[in-house]
């Protein structure tokens, strides 16, 4: 695979660094001179000095024929317009932005940049694993596949508890993929049977997270 | 009509003056606080005493546009010193804030033509410089 990666700070660099070790062909750019210069030390000839939002610096590292652009520069809109070009005039089949600013997330799916990855996000999202105070954990939003997949922890009153896979009463489009128990996981059948302290990963159209949540939260009302 | 200008440099703030003289409502945002002393002709009357918006803050944040009236813009012209915040900024114009006429300043005439291509209503000095200095040569 051939992968241009826009911005050699920590992220690009590492990242050059990992690809070229699982054999892909690499190419940085990186528009600080001294930068460029530093990393070109180890990367020798997979790192060009430029600017990776000017197009004649990308058609220079041959973006006509890149699998993958990976723009991960400190700036929020050299990443959208890079991945935009890669997509929209390149035709690259895949691209990934770094979002440095969280609040900025909003911009690159307006422009259709997707996947954009925050690190911020990234923390959060496991903040939120390892202290699950909502109750449900958001592992995966499939959003143009109107899809999502959550993770939740049956509680001891919960409708769900003790109860057949099949006889928990979960709306349409919602099926429960797998249960985690004692530290291992299983894909459940029908009458596989659900027990309280269970974690059980859901897959679900968005909008049920109510209903779903409700069959497994404990409630008192329930018991 | 409700012009947004987003960039108080010498470019924005000639244009803001011009569309306030002609009787246009004029909002001008720019990061620096200190841009809004390009407003004022000669130092009598401030910007707003004139009748001028000014709201300090930067292009990218939803909050700063929406205090400049970006929902309520008829016209949004983009001329900060940096391409790419031009054409984020005027995208996120077009698309979120539905301005029906959004006119962008990019210096890099490659980019502002593939940009004009997609039905931004780019403008480009330096094209313009190009063929202000070959014309110059050859009609000497």
């Amino acid at each position: 695979m051939y992968v241009i990666v826009a911005g050699a700070g920590k992220v690009g660099w590492n990242l050059a660094r990992e690809l070229i070790g699982k054999g892909h062909e690499v190419t940085v750019i990186e528009n600080d001179r001294r930068r460029y210069l530093t990393v070109e030390q180890e990367l020798e000839h997979a790192i060009q000095y430029g600017d990776a939002t000017e197009l004649w610096v990308l058609e220079r590292t041959g973006i006509q024929r890149a699998d993958l652009v990976i723009a991960v520069t400190g700036d929020d809109e050299d990443n959208m317009l890079i991945c935009q070009v890669a997509k929209e005039k390149y035709m690259v089949d895949r691209i990934v932005a770094r979002v440095n600013n969280p609040r900025n997330l909003e911009h690159f799916k307006l422009l259709g940049i997707h996947p954009a990855v925050s690190a911020t996000d990234l923390i959060l999202r496991l903040i939120e694993h390892e202290v699950p105070q909502y109750g449900l954990v958001h592992l995966l939003d499939l959003e143009e596949e109107r899809l999502e997949i959550i993770e939740l922890i049956v509680g001891e009153r919960a409708p769900a508890a003790g109860q057949r896979v099949d006889d928990v009463a979960l709306p349409d489009g919602s099926l429960i993929i797998s249960i985690l128990r004692d530290g291992m996981g299983f894909v459940p059948k029908a009458d596989s049977l659900i027990e309280a302290g269970d974690e059980v990963l859901v897959v679900l159209d968005p909008g049920l997270e109510g209903p779903v949540t409700a069959q497994f939260a404990a409630t008192n009302a329930a018991a | 009509m409700k012009i947004v200008i987003v960039g108080a440099g010498r470019v924005g703030s000639a244009v803001a003056k011009w569309a306030l003289e002609q009787g246009n409502e004029v909002s001008v945002l720019d990061e620096d606080p200190l841009s809004q002393e390009r407003l004022m002709p000669d130092g009598t009357a401030s910007w707003e005493d004139l009748g001028g918006q000014f709201t300090v803050g930067t292009a990218l944040e939803i909050d700063a546009l929406q205090e400049a009236g970006m929902a309520g813009a008829d016209v949004c012209i983009l001329c900060t010193d940096g391409d790419n915040t031009n054409l984020v900024v005027a995208q996120i114009a077009r698309k979120r804030f539905d301005v029906p006429k959004v006119i962008v300043r990019v210096l890099d005439p490659y980019r502002a033509e593939w940009y004009r291509e997609q039905g931004l209503h780019t403008i480009c000095p330096t094209k313009v410089a190009i063929e202000m200095l070959e014309d110059a040569v050859v009609n000497v």
